[in-house]
């Protein structure tokens, strides 16, 4: 184990700033890709839909 | 369900968009299993490095993301001239899925290197061979989804960006030599197939398991991405409004 604390853990060895920094964007930019790509998947499947009943559309509600 | 799969029988859209589907719940998975046990490994196990301090476990998404960019651009230059000379529709719909997570990994590639170099060189960025190179790259995959995106003839955008990718794909071997033709800040390869690692061997471990996960990880949303594609070009079939048959019908019987 490399690390006594929580706080240490979070310190890095004085590197928290990078080593985080590093991190998190990854977190991140590999959190909202995944969310994109699923949003684009949904607006394809609705338009199907909507192109497929386009009357009923109207009359629904 | 036919009884014999051929060589080409997932190149069906509609095949590819079902057994992608399928894989995808497996994929995300083992992403976050490797995921975190290349982790574990890498904060917990591995030890603090003797020079570089606890900075060195920047190592273990920058070495991982850096490869898939490399790579990645590769499998999409290789899909993109395919589906161009012959005719694979599906390829060159693999081709655009790949880009934007190839772009993603070479930022992420970039930007764990400044967050890396600034405690080690003391600068987040220099212009030497090898991050010159990588962001050449960055250009390149944004290149490419600005070109395919903006001919609206979707076959002749396939085309245009083949070649793109194809000519582009010069700048991977590049990067990847950088190191050895000229004088760079950056170090050498950390992984040699002819030596055996330089470094402890938990922190190959760990290295190694994200590695993996970003493997999943891309295959995961390239495939989410690519069933996206899929249904856009495929909107008019039958199979396409099958998908979602139940909803159509509901709205017939509201």
């Amino acid at each position: 184990m490399n690390w006594n604390s929580a706080s240490e853990f979070f310190a890095m060895g004085g590197y928290g700033l990078y080593v985080w920094g590093s991190y998190l964007v990854a977190l991140a930019a590999m959190s909202v890709e995944p969310w994109l790509a699923a949003q684009r998947h949904r607006r394809a499947r609705n338009q199907i839909v909507d192109v497929a009943a386009p009357a009923q559309q109207e009359g629904s509600g | 369900m036919p009884a014999h799969f051929r060589l080409f029988t997932f190149a069906a859209p509609s095949r590819f968009y079902a057994l992608a589907g399928a894989l995808l719940p497996w994929l995300w998975g083992l992403t976050i299993a490797l995921a975190a046990a290349g982790l574990y490994i890498g904060f917990f196990i591995a030890p603090t490095d003797a020079t570089q301090g606890d900075a060195y476990r920047i190592i273990f998404i920058h070495v991982p993301a850096a490869s898939m960019s490399m790579l990645l651009y590769l499998v999409m230059a290789g899909w993109a001239a395919l589906g161009w000379a012959f005719h694979v529709r599906l390829a060159s719909m693999v081709a655009r899925a790949i880009a934007p997570t190839g772009a993603m990994f070479t930022f992420l590639a970039l930007w764990t290197g400044a967050f890396w170099g600034k405690p080690t060189w003391g600068t987040w960025w220099v212009w030497d061979a090898r991050l010159t190179s990588e962001l050449i790259l960055l250009f390149l995959y944004l290149g490419f989804i600005a070109l395919v995106e903006a001919i609206d003839d979707v076959r002749r955008a396939d085309h245009a960006g083949a070649l793109l990718a194809v000519i582009g794909s010069v700048n991977v071997p590049i990067i990847y030599f950088s190191v050895r033709w000229w004088n760079t800040l950056h170090q050498g390869a950390t992984i040699s197939a002819t030596a055996a690692p330089k470094m402890a061997s938990t922190m190959f471990t760990a290295m190694l398991l994200m590695t993996f996960a970003f493997w999943a990880y891309a295959f995961a949303v390239v495939f989410m991405r690519a069933r996206a594609i899929v249904l856009e070009r495929e909107r008019h079939t039958d199979w396409a409004r099958d998908i979602d048959q139940g909803r159509v019908a509901a709205r017939g019987a509201s």
